[in-house]
């Protein structure tokens, strides 16, 4: 988390020269108390290394985009006078954070990039405009995923149906490039109703799933598989109320979206916490946004609460049961795999998680296709006009795809799924999938 | 239950990946944890072990640089890292060095100090450098050509050869300040001209279309008179700079170099890169992303440490832990108003208790800040106040460690590699 949230608070009381009588001057006395929420001490911790320049996938591609260290810091200090307006670049950033972990100095850039969009949005954009509504129509994915999934089939014919598609670039701007994630005919929750809930009862090992709406609408297997392998090691699993984790809506500077579906995940959040469970989620977005830019972005009762107790689905696993020893001598026919770290997992250190949890699975091998961003950063690639940018982006993953032995895609996130099997043509699975297999499936050695 | 190892390395720099390496020789299993990216990348990449002697020879012998470290080595005060570690541990990392960067560094065929101009005009006396930059060196007495560009911030060629010529290097030389063909912006990053030149993109040149290389040539080929040897900034592609500087060299007809810059460095970034694939090739279990931040010990051991994953709070076991995670630059050594201090395991740093005495009036004296860290022993343990081991299975490596300036000795790297390969060897025979 960043230095904004805890700036140092120089007491200057006690040791004033007032309190003591001396005069001799101290340079501290020129800063007055730092309030909280503010930016101030990152920006000052910015010494203009530029590493976080050379890091961003989007400067790297597009050479009129001045890059995280002016969309952070820069741009905060010249906000500092009125006169100054956001500039509207912010919206070219996609949100991948990937500054944050360059940065050598602990500038808080993704969290000034997110309050920078926010205000842009805010008070810049027109309301009425197609990129605006076409934005707030992309970020709340979960309300046209909820209202498609009513009708799982027509929606799947209709969102590709090639001349409704040629209408929504025409007048939204949404890309006529990509296929739509089908909607599953059966959500996870839906599953989660018919087969009567939670099949372990242990109040001793509980886990609140924060599914998020991509598994819940698009690829319920990986919800079930979540459910399937914690099962297997005894949790149970609860599976609270909740709305999307907000980050397309930070994305796309929608922080009033965000907020409420923020409240509504922090308190049912909170509620299962309180039954003594831990959160998990299978999307790094969310697990992302749950522990990071929740708390930097809002003042939300609880909110610290869900941040300390959250964890993605491996770690968990990692952390607190011996995954490696019931890993050891499982063996289970899996396609050979080309894994992808996405840029969320790699925030928050677990880009080489999965490779060595799968390595461990005799059967199946799963290689890491380097560190490049995908390019899509969810909504991002979506937009007609990023789409030849994110396409850009991403090609070097899909070359190191297609040189890797797999022919089937592994990654932790659902967008970045869709990118690569959008470059490739490959099938794409979740790792909590291989577990399954490997853990809970019949058809294994080990059980 | 935790994430579990034999050898657990808390860092990211030369010092921890020389320690996962050596800990990894001994066969154990090595995981290594990092918090950000590596500080290399903003390091010239240049690897000294001694270029001028330490605080406590006389102030003559101070401002001579080294020509042969290695015999320098017996004259460091005690306390330095090299007493600590002795010349066997020095040689053992550099050997660990030379076997991950292979070709891609030139020096190891010789245990005298190269002389490599920096981007400021100065002359370094280093010990292993990259191959970019071995055309350059200040002891070859080919004429030298430095090619600056107007839109490349930290490289003003005119007033490196300028500073060259006045340091007595036994050639001549002189610069010239070009514009980057093509149309970047003027604040393009370094990595965009890397990567123009990587890939050989065609760029516009007058209405004509040509080749990145090509074109960069034909712009230098305009000044180069008869100089033998041409130096540019460090901007000479990123995964392909033995290709960019073979095109150059042959267009020119003269030798290319490329002349190490200050941050963001390509050749910190190239290193950066190679070090952590050495890691991948010999099985060290790699994460980054997490700062670790608590230790909890058994009695004298340390039985685990605390990593954050964002907010929460993540164990970590293994039988040997390595710290390495810088100095103050690195933030493995933090500083308040109060007090300097090891922020994971809180290791005394010996500091004057006055503040105002950590630091002397001028810009390059003998500042003392300069040589805060944990003192170690000669197994690099760390050691309490009573000078006794702090904990038995904790050791340290690289700039954490105190007794030595870097910056005025010229032994940032060195010491890295030396202390990492004790410490890593040390770690791993006992795991």
């Amino acid at each position: 988390m960043s230095d904004a949230e805890t700036p140092d608070d120089y007491d200057v009381t006690d040791d004033s020269p007032a309190a003591t009588g001396d005069d001799e001057f101290e340079p501290v006395q020129v800063f007055p108390e730092s309030e909280d929420m503010d930016l101030r001490p990152g920006s000052d911790d910015c010494y203009k290394c530029s590493t976080c320049d050379t890091n961003c996938p989007v400067a790297e591609v597009d050479d009129d985009f001045p890059g995280p260290k002016f969309q952070g810091p820069e741009q905060w200090r010249l906000k500092r006078k009125d006169d100054h307006d956001i500039d509207d670049s912010v919206m070219k950033c996609s949100n991948c954070m990937r500054c944050d972990s360059a940065c050598p100095s602990e500038v808080p850039l993704s969290q000034m990039h997110n309050t920078a969009r926010g205000s842009f949005v805010e008070n810049q954009m027109d309301k009425l405009s197609p990129e605006y509504i076409r934005n707030r129509i992309l970020s709340n994915y979960r309300t046209s995923a909820w209202l498609a999934s009513k009708v799982p089939r027509l929606s799947n014919f209709m969102m590709n149906f090639g001349p409704a598609r040629w209408v929504m670039e025409k007048t939204l701007g949404v890309t006529a490039e990509r296929d739509f994630p089908e909607f599953a005919e059966q959500t996870f929750r839906e599953w989660w109703v018919e087969r009567g809930g939670a099949q372990v009862e242990n109040p001793d090992k509980r886990v609140a799933y924060f599914h998020g709406c991509y598994s819940n609408y698009n690829t319920p297997e990986v919800g079930k598989a979540m459910v399937e392998v914690f099962e297997e090691f005894g949790y149970e699993v609860m599976v609270p109320d909740q709305g999307c984790s907000g980050t397309p809506m930070f994305a796309n500077g929608m922080l009033d979206d965000a907020r409420r579906h923020a409240e509504t995940n922090v308190e049912n959040l909170v509620a299962a916490i309180g039954e003594g469970a831990d959160v998990i989620a299978s999307c790094t977005s969310c697990s992302l946004s749950l522990r990071q830019e929740y708390p930097e972005l809002f003042d939300i009762h609880g909110i610290e609460d869900v941040s300390e107790h959250t964890y993605e689905a491996l770690e968990y696993l990692r952390i607190h049961e011996d995954l490696e020893g019931e890993l050891d001598g499982s063996e289970v026919d899996f396609p050979d795999l080309a894994y992808h770290a996405p840029c969320h997992a790699r925030n928050q250190g677990l880009d080489g998680q999965a490779i060595e949890v799968v390595d461990r699975i005799d059967g199946v091998e799963a290689e890491d296709v380097g560190d490049s961003c995908s390019g899509i950063s969810g909504t991002y690639g979506w937009k007609a006009e990023k789409y030849d940018l994110s396409m850009e982006i991403g090609e070097e993953m899909f070359e190191h795809m297609e040189d890797a032995e797999g022919d089937v895609g592994m990654t932790e996130c659902p967008t970045c799924a869709m990118q690569m099997g959008h470059g490739t043509g490959y099938e794409i699975r979740h790792p909590l999938e291989v577990l399954e297999a490997a853990l809970v499936s019949e058809d294994t050695s080990s059980a | 239950m935790a994430i579990e190892d034999d050898v657990l390395v808390i860092g990211g720099g030369v010092a921890a990946v020389a320690s996962a390496l050596a800990a990894r020789e001994t066969g154990a299993r090595v995981r290594l944890i990092a918090h950000k990216q590596s500080t290399l990348r903003q390091a010239s990449g240049l690897i000294d072990v001694l270029g001028y002697h330490p605080e406590g020879a006389d102030d003559e012998s101070r401002t001579a640089p080294i020509s042969d470290p290695f015999g320098a080595l017996d004259a460091v005060p005690e306390g330095h890292p090299y007493e600590r570690v002795g010349e066997e541990a020095v040689r053992g990392g550099l050997d660990l060095f030379d076997d991950a960067v292979g070709d891609a560094y030139a020096g190891g065929h010789t245990d005298r100090n190269a002389l490599v101009p920096t981007h400021g005009g100065t002359v370094k006396p280093t010990a292993r450098y990259p191959a970019g930059a071995a055309a350059g060196l200040a002891s070859d007495e080919r004429d030298a050509f430095l090619v600056g560009f107007d839109a490349v911030t930290g490289f003003d060629a005119d007033v490196a050869a300028d500073h060259l010529r006045a340091a007595g290097v036994p050639f001549d030389v002189r610069g010239a300040t070009l514009r980057f063909p093509g149309d970047l912006r003027d604040d393009a990053k370094l990595t965009r001209y890397a990567h123009l030149l990587d890939q050989n993109d065609e760029i516009e040149v007058d209405g004509q279309s040509r080749p990145a290389r090509e074109a960069l040539a034909e712009r230098v080929k305009a000044h180069l008179g008869g100089h033998e040897r041409v130096g540019f900034p460090a901007i000479l592609g990123d995964a392909e700079p033995a290709g960019v500087r073979a095109d150059l060299a042959d267009s020119l007809g003269a030798d290319v170099f490329e002349v190490p810059m200050g941050p963001p460095s390509l050749p910190g970034m190239r290193l950066s890169d190679m070090l952590f694939e050495a890691l991948e090739d010999a099985g060290v279990h790699v994460e980054t992303g997490n700062p670790v931040v608590d230790v909890e010990a058994d009695g004298d051991r340390v039985d685990r440490v605390i990593a954050e994953h964002t907010a929460t709070r993540v164990p970590y076991r293994a039988e040997q832990y390595v710290l390495a995670t810088g100095g103050l630059v690195g933030k493995g050594i933090r500083s308040d108003r109060e007090r300097v201090y090891e922020p994971i395991f809180d290791l005394p740093i010996p500091q004057p208790e006055d503040r105002y005495d950590w630091f002397e009036e001028g810009a390059f004296d003998d500042h003392p800040f300069a040589r805060f860290g944990v003192p170690v022993d000669r197994e690099t343990r760390p050691l309490d106040a009573d000078d006794e081991p702090a904990y038995e299975n904790l050791r340290a490596a690289g700039a954490v460690v105190g007794g030595y300036d870097f910056a005025a000795e010229k032994s940032g790297s060195g010491v890295s590699l030396a202390t990492g390969y004790a410490a890593g060897t040390g770690a791993g025979e006992r795991a």
